[in-house]
């Protein structure tokens, strides 16, 4: 490899952590109420500040979450372009917003003295679509544009439940709402617990992938010229990818963006070496989360922004800025 | 140590594409398939190949099925360049060739060992790309771009090397270049090359051997000197064709106008 290319890498991997932990910081410190750095660095020290319950309770476990989401949804979004050979391809693809946004909103508008049970709902819809989906396409093995187009289908058809559940009880369709666009307020412990198993064994899985992806890459033929068994790759690949999205998106809700344009910026930056693209995009984009739900928490304070909004609003046409220079 | 297909049939999405074809490609040899569009050259070539598993029959690699060796490990003996190639734009030279050493590695651990970094670099010094192994693949010229995935194929050192059609779009020198690295490779290596050919005259000047592909079957398979007169070519393509000695003595075919 060029030394050009290594330090390019190094340059980006470098402002990519620099990101993750500015992002981090500022995410502790900033809200309703004001939360200084001395303090942060304080609680962690095991000092009992002014703020001690502010930091711990809230301002720390909705952090973490922020960062979780932003890892599984890039290390999903970078898989499944890959896999799916589609520069479009992104967790909506295989049905996950689709499936989890049919049965979290069914649960929220129905059933809303049942409000905890949206989590476990949404990941159980959104891994039935993804396996609905999968044996949709299936025919003699599995080629990536069928898996796109019964996607789309399936998708259309459950948007459609989605729309019809929201008129019926368009009273109620306010928290619904919020959750479709995606957000972290009363985000805490118990989903940082819910995710970081997936974020973690997601991962891992991901990068023992990454030399697998790099082939894939080449084209199912020469792929497989070179000994890559690329259906078992491609399945396995597609499940891990819809584990992290699923858990993500039964968090925070249908959140867009994160898996379809961080994982092509970080490519635009850093190049398409699955090795260092994904660990790349991970960092990326666990400090965009964290960084867009701190602005959405202070930019219009006392009201809170969906974090998703604010996402598409600022990340869109940074990613036309990227694509426009090719960096 | 050969490749043998015995009573192979292929039948894709219900029509057939060959039908009961018994050949045996020896060691050593550099072999040409030709014959006319949609007579099942690329479907034999991916068979052998094993992109394509769904077929009748049985294809022995020194006697053993192909079916029973492992993806990787035929890998390791067998390389194939299909058509249509493309990677990443940002894939350089070394970075491609180095994919070469995949089927070489365990699926956990991409480490590169001696062996690894030797055939790299002599597939790449073969291939005459040393000046060029930071430069992305796609941003060489065509010419260019079909060497960086020969080496590609050397650094899989195989015993084998499949070629569909490898100088589609590439300039006369640029084909003469590409076929005498097959060529050289096949002499100095050792490596048995079979390679689906469109232009008549590169089969006459680079192969020892030539298989015609007609109506889903063989329709022969010898030496160019035996396999390609002006009968065959009527025959086989509808095409009237005049076969001459040019001035260095080596055998031309000139389409002349259809049959």
């Amino acid at each position: 490899m060029s030394v050009k290319v290594y330090g390019r890498r190094a340059f980006f991997m470098l402002l990519f952590v620099a990101l993750l932990a500015a992002s981090a910081l500022l995410s502790i410190m900033e809200g309703s109420v004001e939360v200084p750095a001395s303090e942060i660095f304080g609680a962690f020290m095991g000092d009992s500040g002014l703020h001690e319950q502010i930091i711990w309770n809230i301002r720390l476990p909705r952090t973490i979450v922020a960062a979780l989401v932003g890892v599984n949804l890039s290390l999903s979004g970078a898989i499944l372009q890959a896999v799916m050979k589609n520069p479009l391809a992104d967790p909506h693809i295989i049905g996950i917003s689709s499936g989890a946004g049919l049965s979290g909103i069914f649960v929220m508008l129905l059933f809303p003295e049942y409000e905890h049970c949206v989590t476990p709902a949404a990941f159980l819809g959104a891994m039935m679509a993804a396996v609905f989906i999968y044996i949709l396409a299936w025919k003699n093995g599995i080629r990536p544009i069928r898996i796109i187009l019964a996607g789309v289908a399936v998708s259309a058809f459950l948007g459609a439940g989605i729309s019809a559940l929201m008129i019926f009880y368009s009273d109620r369709v306010h928290s619904a709402l919020m959750w479709m666009v995606g957000g972290l307020s009363a985000r805490s412990w118990p989903h940082v617990m819910m995710l970081w198993p997936y974020a973690l064994a997601g991962s891992l899985m991901a990068f023992f992938g990454a030399r697998h992806l790099n082939i894939l890459q080449l084209g199912d033929d020469v792929a497989k010229g070179l000994g890559l068994r690329v259906e078992i790759v491609r399945i396995a690949l597609t499940a891990v990818a819809a584990l992290l999205a699923a858990s993500a998106v039964s968090v925070v809700g249908l959140l867009g963006f994160v898996g379809l344009i961080v994982p092509h910026m970080t490519r635009l930056m850093i190049g398409s070496d699955y090795r260092i693209l994904l660990p790349g995009a991970a960092i990326f984009g666990a400090a965009v989360v964290m960084f867009s739900d701190t602005i959405s928490r202070v930019a219009f304070s006392p009201i809170e922004l969906p974090v998703g909004i604010l996402m598409a609003v600022f990340g869109a046409p940074f990613f036309l800025f990227l694509l426009r220079r090719q960096v | 140590m050969s490749v043998n297909v015995k009573n192979l049939s292929v039948e894709i999405e219900g029509k057939e594409i060959l039908h009961n074809v018994d050949i045996e490609f020896t060691e050593g040899k550099r072999t040409a398939i030709i014959g006319p569009n949609g007579a099942g050259k690329s479907t034999l070539l991916r068979v052998l190949a094993k992109l394509n598993t769904s077929y009748a029959g049985q294809i022995l690699m020194d006697g053993e099925d192909i079916r029973d060796i492992s993806k990787k490990k035929y890998a390791r003996r067998l390389a194939v360049l299909p058509q249509g190639l493309s990677a990443p734009a940002d894939v350089t030279v070394g970075a491609l060739v180095d994919y070469g050493r995949f089927p070489y590695r365990s699926w956990h651990s991409g480490s590169r060992n001696e062996d690894d970094i030797n055939a790299v670099d002599s597939a790449i010094r073969y291939t005459k790309l040393e000046a060029l192994r930071d430069r992305q693949v796609m941003s060489l010229s065509g010419g260019e771009r079909q060497r960086a995935w020969i080496a590609m194929a050397l650094a899989q050192q195989p015993d084998y090397l499949l070629l569909d059609e490898p100088t589609t779009y590439l300039d006369i020198a640029h084909q003469l270049e590409v076929m005498d690295i097959v060529r050289q490779m096949n002499r100095e290596h050792g490596i048995t090359v079979i390679m689906v050919l469109h232009d008549i005259n590169h089969a006459l000047q680079y192969a020892d051997e030539i298989v015609v592909i007609k109506n889903h079957g063989i329709y022969a398979h010898g030496v160019p000197n035996d396999v390609l007169t002006v009968d065959m070519i009527g025959r086989v393509f509808g095409v009237k064709a005049d076969i001459f000695r040019n001035s260095l003595g080596a055998s031309v075919l000139s389409p002349v106008s259809l049959i």
